[in-house]
């Protein structure tokens, strides 16, 4: 970009065909991009303005705003949104917290660290159907789940993990599947420190605390900021958890918007109704990207900078 | 810096667009001809009894030479929007379609599959009449055949004999509900790690409120009153609801919103309930992967009544050939193959007697290794489906037909919304008044919006 910034009148014609050679690759991929992402998300807001329920073809015909009056009315679509903020919140936090402890254990030199590594991080490389379903039985179960075990053993009652603390239930899961990540980025991160930063926080006598505080995590916080954008953005698009342990309930207390797109499409067959869930979606979302992608392109000015 | 700031936005939007626009597409290929021989794609439930089906193609194949067939095999949940969304855009992607009884009269209604009286009278080795009448009649619409019965099925009671005599409990043929809470709260033993019962507690439309409808109709609950004004709230329906639901949470499974029928089935394989009210065709399973213990100690019993005679609910898989099917005369080749009396056979010797599929025909109940293989269950089955009444299934008179189901299109939506509600009060979230006042309110608005409701 610093050729833009360039008193540039002489040498126009040479910089754009330069600048188009250089760009001109680029451009199929761009073009199926926008053809993947823009023609169904024009459709999209085609269907959202129909009266368009699969099974009752009938019906069908223009609904002008209809569809988006049932959005901004339905107190489920709301709750939808705030368990998405809950979940996407909570499983961001929970895998970070962990994420970063797990790196600080990591990055310190023992025997069989190798190991131990490559232990940590293969939660992430399971399939999520199979983990679900795993921990449906093996974890959750009231009456042989380890988790049932863990409270029996420090003299809690047992908890009806599912129908009790659904929520709590899926952020466990989610941030089960997703510290992994956090602890790569963050062990990479961590890699990165100049031991002799450290050494002179040492050397004036900077306690454990204050090294970390002060050297540490000053250092990781561009790192710490781009595995809570990469963490959100994911977790915001759980699904398979959802599906396979709660579908949704109780009483819609783990419903999220994916999953509540999904049954108004997939289940009621309402796509004209769908439709407006997502576009109010996309919404909501683009106004929490926007902020989100801002502070990662000044994560990697920031990195150019170095 | 606005440069960058319009750039993002299209990012923005571009990212966004990508994770919306998973929700619009659609599947791109088609059927389409080999050379020479034709190939018909049929869609299937990844049930057991139909995965027998499928292993076994090469015997159609043999007596069917040019025709080749294309299997797509998709759990229950999955199979419906693939199999609705094909057919309702007219994609033509499949020749035979697997559909529940519910979808079949909407299907019809739309012109989505074709009536098959024309196939059946030319086919009389199919012999319509030995296909169970109750099962014949959810699978047909204004009296004309639209899917071939795969199997069929209806609802009634597992309980464990050992258990029952060790608590001194007898389950009579035909119980009561009463009966079975008694029971339940006698067999019921936190100790031993077993609940007096095994109830749906799961959210779905095809999950707990399908349990649940058929107790709200004999309690003398209903779900629209002649002129579809929702009855929710009404008190037969609230007393049904709050027994359903305070069974469960004395003496029902554990953890009981996150249990469908998949759940229970292996509660009562492993010994961990002593019994269970669901579908008969689980039957089968149930015993194929229970413990010894389990095993021979698994009784049957009708479905629990209070009001009506019968509480049994109806169901039926069936085949179907699509409108837009281009090989309709190979389609109906296949699908007389696989729901044919010969079919029912060779799955029997090649797969086991216990992975037939069920409830379809008369004469499978007279195959003598079927009777042994199925003694307990076998005539309870076939009771519990021509006890059933669809049409009638309340006590008082209903603008709908379907046992555990209403036949609307908006049902799904309704049932879905409600089953939450119920599941909200399994799990003691909210109180069954609470769960019901919402539901009432919701589907009053859904069929206010349909028409039914003026």
């Amino acid at each position: 970009m610093t050729t833009i910034s360039q008193p540039a009148v002489p040498v126009k014609s040479p910089t754009r065909r330069g600048s188009w050679s250089r760009r001109a690759p680029l451009l199929p991929a761009l073009v199926i991009t926008l053809v993947l992402t823009q023609i169904p998300f024009a459709l999209t807001i085609w269907y959202s303005l129909q009266h368009w329920n699969l099974l009752n073809p009938g019906h069908k015909g223009f609904a002008g705003l209809d569809n988006f009056r049932t959005t901004f009315g339905d107190d489920t679509f709301w709750k939808a949104i705030k368990n998405t903020v809950v979940l996407t919140g909570g499983a961001t936090i929970a895998s970070m917290l962990v994420g970063l402890v797990l790196a600080m254990l990591l990055q310190k030199k023992f025997p069989g660290r190798g190991i131990a590594r490559t232990l940590a991080i293969t939660p992430f490389f399971v399939m999520p159907v199979a983990v679900t379903l795993f921990w449906r039985s093996a974890m959750f179960d009231p009456s042989f789940g380890l988790l049932g075990w863990l409270t029996d053993s420090v003299g809690l009652p047992r908890v009806n993990w599912l129908s009790e603390q659904s929520m709590l239930s899926i952020i466990m899961i989610t941030s089960w599947r997703w510290t992994p990540f956090a602890m790569l980025v963050l062990l990479a991160g961590l890699q990165a420190l100049p031991d002799d930063q450290l050494e002179a926080a040492r050397v004036d006598g900077a306690n454990w605390w204050q090294q970390f505080r002060n050297v540490v995590l000053p250092h990781l916080r561009p790192f710490l900021e781009l595995t809570a954008l990469l963490l959100s953005m994911n977790i915001i698009q759980t699904f398979g958890e959802i599906a396979l342990l709660t579908a949704g309930g109780p009483a819609f207390g783990t419903t999220n918007i994916t999953y509540y797109v999904y049954l108004r499409a997939f289940n009621s067959f309402d796509f004209g109704t769908a439709s407006a869930y997502g576009l109010v979606t996309l919404v909501l979302t683009i106004a929490l990207a926007l902020p989100a992608l801002r502070l990662l392109s000044g994560i990697f000015q920031k990195e150019g900078r170095r | 810096m606005p440069r960058t700031g319009r750039r993002q936005l299209i990012t923005a939007t571009v990212v966004v667009g990508t994770l919306t626009a998973a929700a619009a597409c659609s599947d791109p290929s088609a059927g389409q001809d080999a050379s020479g021989n034709t190939t018909i794609t049929v869609a299937l439930a990844a049930n057991p009894q139909m995965k027998t089906a499928e292993s076994l193609i090469s015997d159609f194949e043999q007596k069917n030479p040019g025709i080749k067939v294309k299997f797509t095999t998709l759990p229950e949940n999955d199979l419906r929007p693939a199999v609705t969304k094909d057919v309702a855009t007219k994609a033509g992607q499949y020749d035979v379609a697997m559909i529940g009884s519910y979808e079949v009269p909407i299907w019809a209604k739309n012109g989505w599959i074709v009536p098959l009286d024309s196939y059946v009278s030319k086919d009389t080795a199919w012999d319509e009449n030995d296909v169970l009448q109750p099962i014949k009649d959810i699978v047909s619409a204004d009296g004309k055949l639209y899917a071939a019965p795969f199997y069929g099925s209806s609802s009634f009671l597992f309980y464990r004999k050992d258990l029952a005599k060790k608590a001194g409990v007898t389950i009579p043929q035909k119980p009561t509900w009463q009966q079975v809470a008694a029971a339940a709260a006698k067999l019921d033993d936190k100790k031993d790690g077993v609940s007096g019962i095994c109830l749906r507690g799961l959210p779905g439309w095809g999950q707990n409120l399908a349990s649940l409808t058929t107790v709200i109709n004999t309690f003398g609950g209903r779900w629209f009153d002649e002129k579809w004004q929702p009855q929710l709230t009404s008190p037969a329906t609230e007393k049904a609801v709050k027994f359903y639901v305070d069974l469960l949470r004395a003496h029902g499974q554990q953890d009981a919103a996150k249990d469908g029928w998949e759940g229970c089935l292996q509660q009562i394989a492993q010994g961990k309930t002593a019994m269970w009210y669901d579908d008969t065709v689980f039957a089968g399973s149930a015993l194929q992967e229970a413990t010894a213990q389990v095993k021979n100690n698994l009784g049957f019993a009708m479905a629990p009544v209070d009001q009506t005679k019968a509480s049994g609910w109806l169901w039926s898989w069936g085949l179907g050939i699509t409108q837009s099917s281009k090989h309709k005369d190979a389609a109906w080749k296949f699908i007389s193959w696989a729901t044919s009396k010969e079919y029912i056979k060779l799955a029997g010797t090649k797969a086991g007697w216990d992975s037939v599929p069920p409830g379809s025909r008369t004469s499978t109940y007279s195959i003598p290794q079927y009777q042994s293989a199925a003694k307990s269950y076998a005539d309870l089955t076939l009771a519990s489906i021509n006890a059933a009444n669809p049409k009638q299934p309340t006590v008082d008179p209903v603008p709908y037909t379907g046992v555990q189901y209403v036949q609307i299109p908006e049902f799904t939506d309704i049932g879905d919304y409600v089953s939450q509600q119920v599941a909200g009060a399994i799990a003691g979230t909210q109180s069954v008044q609470q769960a019901l006042k919402k539901s009432q309110s919701y589907t009053e608005s859904v069929v206010k919006k349909a028409g039914y409701l003026k």
